[in-house]
């Protein structure tokens, strides 16, 4: 009754902004694993009702809405996707596998993003030289995970991929910002090869947000983290 | 369990996430080997076996680490699945354990970093009310269950319990009481600590008062 129920009406609503890196991940996990789904793009200055009650906790994107059931935060999304539809899998069976995925998915976001995206983007002067320093130390680590891998999973992509696939795109415009080159191809040849790959891969590079919107809105960030410019 | 398994646990013996771990252990009852570390001087074990992060815990199974201690409870769960599942088996049941065992891991985490390295007179413009107000969602999210994880101890569990024997110690530096402001998280504490896993596992809260003033000294807040 239930399997009827589902096939007939199987209601997947995905919560965005245009340009969040966190929701780009949940796009893409449906749409390389071929599940049909609506948008609902968010302003994020200034919240619909319906995405402060579906996310009283955080008041985020991405929200994930499957037949009324609500899951909220990036990584907890990919991981009920992944065991929900389970064609084209993002982790591999193997427990110690899927602990390495997990565990480069947690760096990125919990390393990567605030060296690269606090530290460097928003910062300057010593402040930016320390996150930049530790955004090559970061980077480092990525580089030999990534070593002799086509993709962080393997010869597909993953769910560590996923996750730490905002620097195929993300990186660049921050670079142009800020002017300083932190994936550079002498020192970082893998992950400079893998930013190609996924960058290219089907599914991604049909889904980028637009490069010059993203250029302006970062630009502006830093700005007004710099407290040159008027915060909205 | 095969008869070459060899578990090891990097830990300290103060730390509330290394007791993340030995809970989830403790409830699969998983036979393991624990290695004090010193964090003020690292061991070329623990920098082996996590030359990223450099931190505890770390679970070496078979002698392949694994790192970052909710990871760690999930891998564990996965490889000792036939008793004690941490985590439920519905997909959705599954996202609200990883949300909330999440929330836990970031938000309690930051609040109890934020009292550790904080001067007593400080602690209310640092954030005593938001600290409080934390246990009062978690008090919410728990409800009339008997624990975070249902009828029995699952992953929230895991992640939230080794508080327990740390609340002591964070209502002397805040002055509040936990069982005056968070009567159902008190009574949660006192009756997980009835079970072997969690009292195993977690340490006296008089010891870690004063393992805590030592650091805090050490930090200079104290």
């Amino acid at each position: 009754m239930d399997e009827m129920k589902y096939s007939m009406a199987e209601e997947i609503k995905v919560f965005r902004s245009w340009s969040s890196p966190f929701a780009l991940r949940i796009i893409w996990a449906l749409k390389l694993k071929g599940v049909e789904f609506d948008t609902i793009y968010e302003d994020l200055t200034n919240k619909s009702p319906l995405l402060l009650q579906y996310n009283p906790i955080h008041k985020k994107v991405p929200v994930l809405v499957h037949n009324g059931k609500v899951i909220c935060e990036s990584l907890v999304i990919l991981e009920y996707i992944d065991e929900t539809w389970k064609q084209n899998p993002l982790l591999p069976e193997d427990p110690h596998q899927k602990a390495n995925a997990r565990f480069w998915a947690k760096f990125g976001d919990d390393k990567v993003m605030q060296s690269i995206g606090g530290g460097v983007l928003l910062k300057e002067g010593k402040e930016q030289e320390e996150g930049f320093a530790a955004s090559m130390e970061d980077l480092k680590y990525l580089e030999e995970e990534i070593r002799g891998k086509k993709f962080f999973g393997g010869e597909t992509i993953g769910l560590a991929d996923i996750a730490l696939g905002w620097l195929a795109h993300y990186l660049d415009i921050f670079e142009e910002i800020v002017g300083l080159k932190l994936i550079d191809q002498e020192k970082f040849p893998s992950l400079a090869a893998w930013k190609q790959e996924f960058t290219n891969a089907p599914i991604i590079r049909e889904n980028w947000p637009d490069r010059d919107k993203l250029v302006t809105k970062f630009a502006a960030m830093r700005e007004a983290n710099l407290g040159k410019g008027t915060p909205k | 369990m095969a008869a070459d398994e060899q578990v090891t646990l990097l830990d300290t013996w103060a730390s509330s996430i290394g007791m993340r771990v030995r809970i989830a252990l403790a409830e699969k009852g998983v036979k393991y080997e624990f290695i004090e570390q010193d964090l003020w001087n690292k061991s070329g074990l623990l920098l082996q076996m996590n030359p990223v992060h450099k931190k505890i815990p770390v679970l070496v199974h078979n002698g392949k680490p694994v790192c970052e201690s909710l990871v760690i409870a999930q891998y564990i769960d996965e490889v000792w699945k036939d008793k004690a599942p941490l985590l439920p088996s519905d997909p959705y049941q599954r996202a609200q354990s990883r949300f909330w065992a999440d929330f836990v891991d970031k938000k309690i985490y930051e609040h109890v970093r934020t009292i550790m390295t904080t001067k007593v007179e400080d602690q209310e413009a640092a954030g005593k009310k938001d600290f409080i107000d934390t246990l009062k969602l978690m008090e919410g999210e728990l409800g009339d269950k008997p624990y975070f994880g249902g009828e029995t101890l699952g992953y929230v569990d895991v992640a939230l319990l080794p508080y327990c024997c740390w609340f002591y110690t964070y209502e002397n530096i805040l002055n509040f009481s936990l069982e005056a402001d968070c009567p159902k998280l008190n009574a949660y504490c006192k009756r997980c600590l009835q079970k072997e896993s969690v009292s195993k596992s977690l340490e006296d809260p008089k010891k870690i008062y004063d393992f805590a003033l030592k650091l805090r000294k050490k930090l200079g807040v104290e």
